[in-house]
């Protein structure tokens, strides 16, 4: 009974929260509300009694993915109002039929097929310890795998973003700052 | 009355479905990134439901997965958003755009 009602109580959160990150135009309570909903799906893990996925869920998307938008929230001006035009309806029309197609096919796979259990529960250990065993037995390779993509991904997040990092805005007289936002967005034009 | 696998994936669609209304409607490419996440995390929601409800830990594993992948997916996508936004001071999706047809 108690899990049922926790089940509602945070599909109602999540379901409101997310709704908020796609139609509001403020990117700041898109943000909040994608941070908040992100929280609120981990409930569903730990409901599920997958303990250290709930656990990951938090750390990971709340607390690293959500601070690098924060952050690179900065770069952008973020508290303007957010101005988009209208897209083209008949490419949103085939577009949605064909991927509400897709859905229903993955929706109706799990009741189509049939299941064999390929790396069973074991029920005398937690979830962590069942966690541990098959992912440095079954899974060690793509966990490798998964850890030199994670490298790759950091080494290029910072080759991308940290070009001419080492001018800094706060530490320059007001001329010097004009000069270079001058030089900066003739550059910008001659690239249009 | 207990929950059954079906309630999950009703929840999980949904979710789902919300992310794909984003990603159609939106055209700043920041809001673009926010809609690709509530899908993932849908995704997982569905992979971690029917990892309780058949016993097997395969579905937990692909989930901790997609999680490593949108990781490694925000920094690089962060850091080519950034680079665009310092050239053109825009990131509109239509400032992409150019060919066209």
């Amino acid at each position: 009974m108690f899990e049922v009602v926790a089940f509602y109580l945070f599909a109602f959160l999540t379901i409101a929260m997310f709704s908020v990150t796609v139609t509001t135009k403020n990117p700041l309570y898109a943000l909040s509300s994608l941070a908040a909903g992100m929280i609120f799906i981990s409930a569903f893990f730990f409901l599920l009694d997958a303990d250290f996925l709930g656990v990951v869920q938090i750390v990971v998307y709340t607390g690293a993915v959500m601070a690098l938008y924060a952050f690179g929230m900065m770069f952008f001006n973020s508290l303007d109002d957010i101005k988009e035009s209208a897209a083209n309806p008949k490419t949103v029309f085939i577009l949605t039929g064909l991927v509400s197609l897709i859905v229903v096919m993955m929706f109706v796979a799990p009741i189509v097929g049939h299941q064999v259990a390929y790396c069973p529960v074991n029920e005398g250990i937690g979830n962590i310890q069942n966690v541990g065993i098959v992912l440095f037995t079954k899974y060690l390779v793509p966990f490798e795998v998964a850890a030199v993509m994670l490298l790759v991904a950091m080494i290029g997040g910072i080759i991308l973003a940290g070009k001419k990092m080492d001018r800094s805005i706060t530490q320059m007289a007001e001329e010097e700052i004009d000069d270079h936002h001058h030089t900066d967005s003739e550059i910008a034009k001659d690239i249009k | 009355m207990s929950l059954t696998l079906n309630d999950y994936l009703v929840l999980s669609t949904i979710i789902f479905i919300i992310g794909l209304y984003g990603t159609m409607k939106r055209k700043n490419l920041l809001m673009l990134f926010f809609s690709t996440e509530i899908m993932l995390n849908a995704v997982n929601i569905g992979l971690a439901a029917i990892s309780k409800f058949h016993g097997d830990l395969t579905g937990q594993m692909f989930a901790f997965f997609i999680i490593a992948i949108a990781a490694s997916e925000v920094a690089v996508g962060l850091g080519l958003l950034i680079l665009w936004f310092k050239r053109y001071h825009t990131i509109d999706l239509d400032s992409l755009q150019r060919m066209k047809g």
